[in-house]
């Protein structure tokens, strides 16, 4: 790992500033994507800012029709917390099943948003509940936020600071999960409620998607039967030493299959 | 250079660091305290594990900068001062929980926070998916899953000592 100058700022201001201040500079908050690419060398920043003294990207709260929580919150804590677990089980389902329970000790909500690794979780919770991201300077609606494999709407001075997710009627999550590295080869998670039916697809493309088709079976029959019969497309998955584009489509629709009787 | 203060099995230090090094380089460079092991580098086998401010976690994963003020356990800090060896070792010893002993130091140290946390007791399955962030090269799981399942039920006071618990 080359050595970088370290920040903690205690204002998401003081945050912002050093980000702007510097192109090079990165922000981190768990590390336990960050950290191993540093190893690799397949970064080199010429400063971290260190956001976990940011008493405003914290907490977990219920606001209205909303669960708003702060992009400090750990997995573990999202997985825990009794808001979530009443709010939206199928989130706290998500969060506790991330990783393994030292990742889940230290990474958090904003780390894994920001980053949108193709087989990364939450990005699926975010697109398939219709979430608003709350940043530094705006509001990103769910559709707008993931760009592409490790690519999202957010500019390099631009802090996430919570995700606002509308109470869902019901909400489910599935994944198939590389036996050794525990990442998602192809995810669903599917919702109904306030943002309508949603199907997100994460882990089986370069990017979390929605899958029009089969929300438009659900919209008419909400059941594991009426995406039984819709294939996704390989074309343009991910195909690579854990699995072919053609073994991902189809377990885009057992994995959708699965969240839609998990959410019943 | 920056500085970090921190206490580790209850003494405290403070240590020179650069922005890049990482908790365990403190632990066992810094330190001397090589109990605590590096495997895999990447975070994937939990050689590395400690507890910072009472949750287990990769110190190969963790920048020593974050971790000020922290307070760290480390498997150098479980036994009594006299030696007696805390009721998860000493389970360990007893089940013959390990082989070549290079995971052993994160395996006690995952298994301790993982039966803390859990006091209304673990069923085998639990306790295996507690553990996946441990992996033991020897397959020596089997008698890890049996020494955790006896050693949580002297940790949370259903049985006086390890014997009791094999009954």
């Amino acid at each position: 790992m080359y050595d970088f100058a370290y920040h903690k700022p205690a204002t998401l201001a003081d945050a912002v500033k050093l980000l702007a201040a510097d192109p090079d500079a990165k922000a981190i908050s768990g590390g336990h994507t960050l950290i191993p690419a540093l190893k690799l060398r397949l970064n080199r920043p010429s400063a971290l800012v260190d956001l976990s003294g940011i008493a405003e990207m914290k907490g977990i709260r219920r606001e209205g029709d909303a669960l708003v929580i702060g992009a400090l919150a750990r997995h573990v804590e999202v997985a825990e917390n009794a808001e979530v677990k009443a709010a939206i089980p199928a989130l706290a389902y998500l969060a506790a099943h991330i990783g393994d329970v030292q990742v889940r000790n230290r990474g958090t909500i904003g780390g894994s948003l920001a980053n949108n690794d193709p087989a990364a979780d939450y990005p699926a919770a975010v697109l398939g509940l219709g979430a608003t991201l709350h940043t530094s300077k705006r509001k990103i609606a769910a559709d707008d936020f993931f760009l592409g494999m490790f690519t999202t709407a957010l500019e390099p001075d631009e802090i996430l600071v919570a995700v606002s997710f509308p109470i869902p009627e019901r909400a489910g999550y599935a994944k198939m999960k590389n036996p050794a590295s525990r990442y998602v080869m192809a995810g669903a998670f599917v919702s109904k409620g306030p943002m309508g039916v949603r199907v997100a697809i994460n882990g089986a493309g370069p990017c979390v998607f929605r899958q029009a088709a089969m929300e438009a079976a659900l919209a008419a029959n909400w059941s594991p039967e009426a995406v039984a019969a819709i294939k996704q497309d390989p074309e343009g998955l991910n195909s690579d030493i854990h699995g072919s584009a053609e073994y991902r489509a189809h377990l885009v629709t057992v994995m959708a299959k699965r969240a839609v009787a998990a959410a019943g | 250079m920056p500085q970090v203060t921190l206490t580790v099995n209850g003494k405290q230090h403070t240590v020179e660091v650069e922005g890049r090094t990482l908790l365990v380089e403190l632990l066992r460079e810094k330190l001397r305290l090589t109990g605590t092991h590096v495997g895999c580098d990447p975070s994937q086998c939990g050689a590395c594990v400690v507890h910072v401010n009472g949750d287990s976690v990769k110190s190969c994963t963790t920048l020593a900068v974050m971790c000020e003020g922290a307070q760290v356990t480390t498997i150098e800090g479980l036994a009594a001062p006299d030696g007696t060896l805390h009721p998860m070792q000493e389970a360990f010893r007893e089940y013959h929980a390990l082989q070549c002993g290079f995971c052993t130091p994160g395996m006690v140290m995952s298994a301790v926070d993982l039966v803390r946390k859990n006091p209304q007791g673990l069923s085998e399955k639990e306790i295996r998916e507690g553990l996946e962030g441990n992996l033991c090269r020897c397959t020596g799981y089997h008698n890890i899953v049996k020494a955790i399942a006896a050693a949580q039920e002297v940790m949370h006071g259903r049985r006086a000592s390890l014997a009791a618990a094999a009954e």
